[in-house]
């Protein structure tokens, strides 16, 4: 990184792009076996791996069933939820941030995140099934980003990218207030406990169910933003030059929003509101591979799969008690707001 | 191809800013638009380009109403160079350049062999060929709008449109930017700029269009238009037009230029 000084370390070349990319996935991967290892119960490697054999090859292993049900019933959904999310708020905050023209954004900062938690806890409150619960979820956050986006627009004479991110702040004070207020309304020993339990942002109730429901909704959000990547590059230009260079800007944007919220909503229907990773994991991908979509995507999904498995193995051992994992998300990501606002000017300049 | 705009009324949804306008650019031509700020200059670029919807008026290419074209048939025949600018996100050069292939790749599609090609070529055309990776942001005012323009050379366009491009550029690279106008007029693109500098016009135009409150007041050559009384309606000023010896760059061996009297602006 030291030879080419006026290009900088991130002038790479997409030789080097390729190598991160590949790098990321291979840490990926060894997270991803690694965090079946990880809890109260030992599992070590060898166990791991003749399970691992035992289900390939349809054979059997003479390991105790407990190890089995750890592996299968108990982590098998944790993990895959944690990649899942993970990616899934990395690859919405990716795309807000392009769309809004600003590497601050994400899902939380938007209010995305609180209003698709708002849907849910409505949801839960009314006692819909799963479907319902995902379905409020998507709606009520498409419409917070759209007042988001109207508010944003509409307030003239500040600094946009302050109106931006207070707009967000303002959406998601207001969808906390109503969460609170069904929170006064629920039912104290069914629904009450339910609804705290989902808020603090955690997996440990998640179940292979539940993970079979989002996957579908997250792979129909990811489709239009890796088909549209291209296209995605030069929404980050504004509306006039995007226009100018021959896309329908206007259109794209519905597209992009909509599939973003979907994925966000998708994600917080599982999981509770997990703050933080659709505004790190973009971020540092973009410092790893450069802005460019087609790049930034999938090294952003990997990334944040990544990360959330390790922040959820961290929650696993950390403590003799469970620490929810919306808690430990916060805990590193509030510090690394800070820095980004300290040391990103505006505009990129 | 030819550019027609005939009668064209200009401006914003809620305030008008123009009207009436009406000229024709041909192929291979070099129009100037001189207008003082505030004028409409930008605002009619903008409803040429159909990014504003006309107030009333036709805009056609090649005979046709372009009203209901599509963004992409727009993009391929006009390029669009907006004012050097602050990006929002580290781009490299030659990945700028790229986005003004956009036009000549399907939905799903991104750049093929093909258009990194073009968008290499025309950094060779405008000798910025050693910016290729340079990050766009930490380029000097200057190599953004060559960039800018290489941009709009990479759409392949017929008509090039382009905003005070010598703005915010030192004196060399004014006379670059206006080189290369010059060069690809020769290559058969139609060009229609904007300038607050009237020699730029004598320097590189055919043709001078001037934009007064929103109306187009005088359209000629260069030396038909630019006068001592045009600019004194346009700018409030006491300007003497001279013609100077020969110029190496001119075709006709003289050239002229303005020279303004300090302490006449008139503030009406």
């Amino acid at each position: 990184m030291t030879k080419q000084d006026r290009q900088s370390a991130s002038t790479f070349t997409p030789v080097g792009a390729t190598l991160i990319a590949w790098f990321s996935g291979v840490m990926l991967v060894v997270l991803f076996l690694g965090s079946f290892m990880v809890g109260k119960f030992d599992i070590s490697l060898a166990q791991l791996v003749s399970v691992i054999y035992a289900w390939v090859s349809g054979g059997s292993h003479n390991l105790p069933p407990v190890v089995d049900t750890v592996i299968f019933q108990i982590r098998l959904p944790r993990v895959m939820a944690a990649l899942l999310v993970g990616a899934a708020l990395a690859a919405a905050g990716a795309t807000y941030q392009g769309m809004f023209r600003n590497p601050l954004v994400s899902p939380d900062i938007l209010g995305v995140s609180a209003g698709a938690g708002l849907g849910a806890v409505l949801g839960i409150f009314l006692s819909l099934p799963v479907v319902g619960v995902q379905l409020l979820a998507f709606v009520f956050g498409l419409g917070t980003v759209f007042l988001v986006y109207v508010i944003s627009r509409t307030v003239r004479g500040h600094d946009p990218l302050l109106v931006l991110v207070l707009a967000g702040v303002v959406m998601g004070a207001l969808a906390g207030a109503c969460i609170s207020l069904l929170k006064v309304l629920a039912d104290p020993y069914d629904q009450l406990p339910a609804i705290t339990f989902w808020l603090l942002g955690s997996l440990t109730a998640v179940n292979l169910h539940d993970v079979a429901s989002i996957l579908p909704l997250i792979l129909l959000g990811l489709v239009p933003l890796y088909l549209l990547r291209w296209r995605m590059n030069l929404m980050s230009l504004g509306d006039e030059e995007a226009q100018a260079l021959g896309i329908d800007a206007v259109k794209m944007r519905i597209v992009f929003i909509c599939a973003a919220t979907l994925i966000t909503a998708a994600a917080v229907s599982i999981s509770g509101i997990i703050g933080w990773v659709g505004l790190m994991m973009p971020h540092i991908a973009r410092m790893l591979v450069g802005p460019s979509f087609a790049r930034l995507l999938p090294v952003s999904i990997m990334l944040g799969g990544g990360y959330l498995l390790a922040v959820d193995d961290l929650a696993r051992v950390m403590a003799d008690i469970e620490v929810p994992l919306g808690i430990l998300t916060a805990f590193l990501g509030a510090p690394f707001f800070l820095w980004l606002l300290a040391t990103t000017r505006r505009g990129w300049q | 191809m030819k550019l027609a705009i005939h009668r064209l009324g200009f401006g914003y949804p809620s305030k008008a800013v123009g009207r009436d306008a009406s000229l024709a650019l041909e192929a291979g031509e070099v129009l100037c638009l001189l207008g003082p700020n505030g004028s409409g200059k930008t605002t009619l670029f903008k409803t040429i380009l159909g990014l504003l919807p006309p107030q009333g008026g036709t805009v056609s290419l090649a005979e046709n109403d372009i009203a209901n074209w599509s963004r992409r048939q727009v993009a391929q025949v006009m390029g669009y160079v907006p004012q050097a600018h602050a990006a929002y996100f580290p781009f490299t050069v030659i990945e700028t350049v790229l986005m003004g292939r956009t036009a000549h790749m399907n939905l799903f599609a991104s750049p093929s062999k093909h258009d990194l090609a073009v968008a290499e070529q025309a950094l060779a055309i405008l000798g910025i060929s050693h910016l290729r990776d340079v990050i766009y942001t930490r380029t000097s005012g200057g190599e953004r709008q060559l960039a800018l323009i290489a941009r709009a050379l990479a759409q392949e366009p017929r008509i090039l449109v382009m905003d005070e491009p010598t703005a915010s550029l030192d004196f060399g690279n004014q006379m670059l930017v206006l080189d290369q106008i010059r060069a690809l007029a020769k290559t058969g693109i139609g060009i229609i700029l904007s300038t607050h500098d009237p020699d730029h016009a004598f320097l590189c135009a055919n043709r001078v269009a001037m934009l007064h409150q929103g109306t187009l007041v005088r359209l000629g050559s260069p030396n038909e238009t630019i006068t001592s009384e045009s600019l004194k309606l346009l700018y409030g000023i006491d300007v003497n037009v001279l013609e100077v010896g020969s110029h190496a760059g001119s075709s006709g061996g003289a050239v002229r230029v303005c020279v303004p009297t300090l302490g006449t602006r008139q503030t009406s």
